[in-house]
């Protein structure tokens, strides 16, 4: 701006002050905050169901990937402390934490598809890990939801990392090895992104320590 | 009134130079410098460069039409506040918009949709522009300043997916004995990509300023009669 073009401008700004009374300027905020609101909450409400809709559908891919195509699963939900096929009173406020039990084609449990997560190097990873409880051995590992530098540290959504948690042993163990030289049921850590692939082991194995005496009690008969 | 007329000796701007000025002439990344925090954070692909430009794009464009609908009714002292929040309007619907029609480009794009609200490109057309112009030309300057931008970032986008996947838009360009320059991939490769791309504009800029020069003595020269003529020849005649 010109320095001729300046004392024009305060003049006018000081003119508009006077002019302006406050009540117009809350007036002026206050709609065009109200019409925002109103037309976000509206868009939100109509685009919901396919949100949901989609993020299920990335969900059901995933448990069919760590069960290993299941012929059916359930979903069990925790209740009061135990597990239960139950499906518990709809209420949208609480949140209730779940697995999901896979079946083969003659009815027999495979294993336990359960979510995880943890802080990455960026943001929080989550995934899903498919769990043998008899064998305590673990079926497959998907990553749901990352933000993992992009080129080195997203190797952990790669079949080059999670094709290695099937059949690795619980509590899953990281070692820095070739493949070719790896002790069995161990998990080869992703040179370069050393803090990714920690948070991956460290989320599923906090994950099953915390869920493993669930699942047992679960298969003992203690609640359904 | 802030619809200040243009300053004294310039000619008012046509619709196509509204439409084109964002373009190349004041392109808001490879000219003006603008929105920076995308053009290094998402520009690691192609694909998302595309769609973090037409997200913008869009944002640009609809919250110039309203605040040049609206510039007689907000008063100066809230209208930056306004624009703000006019902006953040359009930047919450991209957001949601893409989450349920593109969500693998929502995934990919993260945190920086909602971070568009600060964009200062944003913010600073509606100061610059539409506060001032009709909805038409500010509608006009809006598209053209988010195809300016998708422009700068796909051309940055390319630059580092070549040299830092050895691919362009997915499909692989380089021969398979390329070793990708994972660097280009990184944050840091982000300015790298940027300056490379900076220096080719500066080149092109350059060689079309002497092009132009080279073309203005050509044509000096062959016009005799815009050559005032030599005082000595002036003489002679006489």
């Amino acid at each position: 701006m010109s320095a001729a073009a300046s004392p024009t401008r305060v003049e006018e700004s000081h003119t508009v002050n006077a002019a302006v009374p406050s009540w117009k300027l809350m007036l002026t905020l206050g709609l065009a905050g109200a019409a925002s609101g109103l037309l976000i909450v509206l868009l939100y409400t109509w685009t919901l169901p396919g949100i949901e809709a989609h993020k299920a559908g990335i969900l059901r891919t995933a448990i069919t990937q760590v069960l290993k195509n299941p012929a059916r699963s359930d979903t069990l939900y925790l209740v009061g402390g135990a597990l239960t096929a139950k499906t518990p009173p709809a209420d949208p406020s609480a949140h209730v934490e779940r697995v999901y039990r896979g079946y083969d084609a003659q009815g027999a449990p495979i294993g336990y598809a359960i979510e995880a997560r943890g802080p990455g190097f960026s943001e929080t990873i989550r995934l899903i890990f498919g769990f043998d409880l008899r064998r305590q051995e673990l079926l497959g590992m998907t990553v749901l939801d990352s933000k993992e530098t992009p080129g080195i540290a997203d190797d952990i959504e790669r079949p080059v990392f999670t094709s290695q948690f099937a059949g690795a042993k619980a509590p899953v163990v990281g070692v820095k090895a070739s493949m070719q030289n790896k002790p069995p049921g161990t998990i080869v850590m992703i040179t370069g992104a050393t803090i990714s692939s920690r948070a991956v082991l460290r989320a599923i194995n906090t994950t099953l320590a915390r869920w493993q005496p669930l699942l047992e009690q679960y298969e003992r008969g203690g609640s359904h | 009134m802030r619809c200040a007329p243009p300053p004294p000796g310039t000619k008012p701007s046509t619709a196509t130079q509204d439409l084109m000025r964002g373009l190349w002439k004041e392109n808001p990344t490879l000219v003006q410098l603008l929105g920076m925090c995308p053009t290094m954070a998402i520009t690691n692909s192609v694909k998302n460069a595309i769609a973090m430009g037409l997200a913008t794009a869009f944002v640009q464009t609809f919250s110039n039409m309203f605040v040049s609908a609206f510039r007689k009714v907000i008063p100066n002292e809230v209208r930056v506040p306004s624009y703000i929040l006019i902006i953040a309007t359009f930047v919450q619907i991209v957001d949601i918009g893409t989450e349920a029609i593109v969500p693998e480009i929502h995934k990919a794009l993260g945190a920086f949709i909602p971070l568009i609200v600060a964009n200062c490109l944003l913010l600073g057309r509606q100061e610059a522009f539409s506060s001032r112009n009709t909805v038409y030309r500010s509608t006009l300057d809006g598209i053209g300043m988010g195809l300016g931008f998708t422009l700068g970032l796909s051309m940055v986008a390319t630059v580092r997916e070549i040299l830092g996947s050895g691919s362009w838009l997915g499909f692989r360009v380089m021969p398979h004995s390329f070793e990708p320059w994972v660097i280009m991939n990184l944050p840091p490769g982000g300015f790298f990509g940027f300056g490379l791309v900076l220096l080719a504009f500066a080149w092109w800029k350059d060689r079309q300023k002497k092009r132009a020069a080279i073309r203005a003595t050509i044509e000096s020269v062959t016009a005799p009669s815009a050559v005032p003529a030599p005082a000595f020849a002036t003489e002679r005649a006489s």
